[in-house]
């Protein structure tokens, strides 16, 4: 009896411990491909679908999804499969995820990576397989100066986020003491590098957190000697909830204001009603605002508004789909199609200059504001 | 020289702050240690499993607190002193049965069986570990991966001020603060008083001793080893819930580098030994914090296991040394 007990425990356990490793182990499942028939081509997302922030892989990889299933119903003849690679937003995962990619020849674009580290980490992969990626979210400036000529993204980067940050701090918030935090990531230096240089001498303190840290106390005391009137912290929501929830805990009257790896419903439920009064910037434009009928179709297929990046996911696909539709068939072709595309997008004029950028008067940084646990727009910054 | 003179600068200011602060990381810490060491006096067994137990306390006690209408980011205002104290004693009960259920519930299911087939120590380790993976991966699934916020239930007043003088800032002490110190130090007063006073304490140091001989004087082996598991489960669901007021974040990840944390203060103090727990703990938070006021924030985690290397080359059995079943007995 006893020992029945123990072994249907056992088989729970066992249950559990496959349920987590089938959740974290590499996703290279095929998505919709249309009525099953198998495709030619791939089209693959590279992102963050499992891992602490999971929550801004996910309306990227549904836009793409979206953008498949679209194409697919009008192009029955030319069908694509989506492939996903979960990187976890790891930089040490994305590298063999990458070379998975570039050895499987069917596949002809990537929309990704969705972070700057893992962009980092896979650039000189994709470039050796000739395999064209366009990220819809990684904003990390150096990224197109790397010489890779596959590598291209369709939103501003953080040379222009850290600047239009600045400008938003002095000028609309009127703070003259700024405190700066960021996490040590590819992405979060990066931005606070930018963000420091427009701030100048408005800047009183500057820390760095990690990755995974829980206590901040450290930090809140330095920021609570400062008192600044603004706390910029350029990172992810993973660990910018509970360093917000920690600050509001000191009783300091400080607004806190995060990048584009804060704006997820993750930053809410963490910092709880710490996060209310925040205001968060990000080179992505409000669903709402995309062209055409994006956000409603979004919401059709998904039963939810699109998310971060979801916009910008959803043009970067529709780069690769419309090469495959014109009668691209291998990855030399489709990098010139990509190199040449000029055409609108529902977030934007798509058009990449020689580093693989977006023509700087097509980029506007959004701010947004966290109002009664919901993240609204507020104005683009001009 | 600059350079130090520049970060002599960075902290003095924040001097008391931080001292403060890393009293109550530090509680913590040893109210986490405390299992590690437990088990480690009796088994000689690192459970690292016990990162988990206590994380699932912290979500035991925000679901009760959610069961009786206290969520968080629902607006409510801070509630009165009265309700306050009904909900921490729901939550702590809660989550230290959670902790401590979960705590037995590895122990039958992963190391009893191990244990019968007299499996060797390297078994039990990777199991533990296996174990550690396998809850934290469930909780992430079940969570969708996000944090959770944890409702605001006691706003930190302040009860007094610190104040040193010379240039280093004053530091006020809220009640939350002296609230978890002294958690800290109830909670490893009472186990070690029911391991040295009561006939159950008797027999969890009998099997500290030697087990075998403990079991022909008529100590029931398995009943002590899950006892000392439940313990263990115990204080990790008091720990959990003081976390939850302190931080009012959690995620299914936070237990690795916690449960490291506290297992790092658990041989800081000297494994197997209750107050080498405490001791390992407090020291193991002010240092961090006073070293990330120094070095920058960036090099906390490098400062404690610097700490723990050195100090384990002057004693290699920790400060207090280790001493459940020996030296007191």
């Amino acid at each position: 009896m006893r020992r029945n007990l123990v072994r249907a425990l056992t088989g729970v356990a066992v249950a559990a411990a496959l349920i987590g490793t089938a959740a974290c182990a590499p996703s290279d499942k095929s998505g919709d491909n249309g009525d099953g028939k198998s495709c030619t081509y791939k089209i693959a997302m590279m992102g963050p679908i499992t891992g602490d922030n999971a929550g801004l892989g996910k309306p990227i990889l549904q836009a793409v999804q979206l953008a498949v299933e679209k194409h697919n119903s009008a192009h029955a003849d030319k069908c694509v499969t989506l492939e996903q690679a979960d990187d976890k937003g790891d930089s040490s995962v994305a590298p063999g995820l990458a070379q998975g990619l570039v050895a499987n020849a069917s596949v002809l674009g990537v929309v990704g990576p969705a972070f700057s580290g893992p962009t980092s980490a896979t650039g000189s992969i994709f470039e050796g397989g000739k395999l064209p990626i366009i990220s819809a979210s990684a904003t990390r400036p150096d990224l197109s100066t790397k010489g890779w000529t596959t590598f291209h993204r369709s939103l501003g980067n953080d040379a222009s986020q850290g600047p239009a940050v600045g400008k938003f701090i002095k000028e609309s918030l009127k703070a003259s003491k700024v405190f700066v935090i960021d996490d040590t990531s590819d992405y979060g230096t990066g931005l606070s590098e930018e963000s420091k240089k427009a701030l100048g001498s408005a800047v009183v303190g500057y820390e760095q957190i990690q990755p995974k840290q829980t206590d901040f106390s450290a930090v809140v005391a330095k920021v609570k000697t400062a008192a600044p009137d603004v706390v910029f912290f350029a990172g992810y929501y993973a660990e910018g909830g509970p360093l917000a929830k920690q600050i509001k805990g000191t009783g300091i009257k400080t607004t806190f204001v995060g990048p584009d790896g804060i704006k997820d419903q993750g930053f809410i439920t963490g910092a709880a009603d710490a996060a209310e009064g925040s205001i968060v910037t990000c080179p992505c434009i409000p669903a709402e605002k995309a062209t055409g009928t994006f956000a409603a179709d979004y919401k059709a297929r998904f039963k939810e508004d699109a998310g971060t990046y979801a916009a910008e996911a959803f043009d970067a696909a529709n780069v690769f789909l419309d090469g495959i539709t014109s009668g691209v068939t291998d990855r030399a072709k489709m990098l010139d199609f990509v190199n040449k595309y000029d055409k609108d997008g529902v977030s934007k004029h798509i058009k990449f200059d020689a580093h693989g950028e977006i023509a700087a008067d097509q980029i506007v940084i959004w701010t947004y504001d966290v109002k009664g646990g919901q993240i609204i727009a507020r104005e683009p910054i001009k | 020289m600059n350079y130090f003179s520049d970060r002599w600068h960075d902290l003095l200011p924040n001097l008391g702050d931080l001292v403060v602060a890393g009293l109550t990381q530090g509680a913590i810490y040893a109210l986490i240690a405390l299992g590690y060491t437990l088990v480690y006096g009796v088994l000689q067994l690192i459970n690292f499993a016990h990162s988990e137990v206590f994380l699932v306390g912290t979500y035991a006690s925000i679901i009760v607190w959610g069961w009786i209408g206290y969520a968080a980011g629902d607006g409510n205002p801070v509630p009165a002193l009265g309700t306050v104290i009904l909900l921490l004693g729901a939550g702590t009960i809660a989550a230290s049965l959670v902790s401590g259920g979960t705590a037995v519930l590895i122990e039958r299911v992963a190391y009893a069986p191990l244990r019968r087939k007299n499996a060797p120590r390297l078994i039990f380790l990777i199991t533990a570990i296996g174990a550690s993976v396998a809850i934290s991966e469930l909780v992430g699934e079940l969570t969708n991966r996000r944090p959770w916020g944890v409702p605001l239930l006691v706003e930190p007043k302040t009860q007094f001020v610190i104040d040193p003088g010379m240039s280093i800032n004053p530091a006020p002490v809220t009640n939350l603060q002296i609230g978890i110190v002294l958690s800290a130090i109830v909670m490893w007063f009472l186990l070690d008083t029911f391991l040295n006073r009561s006939r159950f304490g008797l027999g969890i140091r009998a099997v500290a001793q030697n087990e075998d001989t403990a079991a022909l004087m008529g100590v029931n082996k398995d009943r002590v080893i899950m006892l000392t598991f439940l313990l263990g489960g115990l204080a990790a669901g008091v720990a959990a819930t003081l976390y939850n007021l302190k931080i009012g974040t959690i995620s299914f990840n936070i237990g690795f580098l916690l449960g490291l944390k506290a297992f790092t203060a658990a041989v800081l103090g000297g494994i197997g030994n209750l107050r080498g727990a405490l001791v390992g703990g407090l020291v193991l938070g002010l240092v961090e914090n006073l070293g990330a006021g120094f070095f920058g924030n960036k090099w906390i985690d490098v400062v404690a296991f610097v700490i723990l290397v050195i100090v384990l080359m002057f004693r290699p059995t920790g400060i207090l040394g280790d001493s459940l079943g020996r030296a007191r007995a």
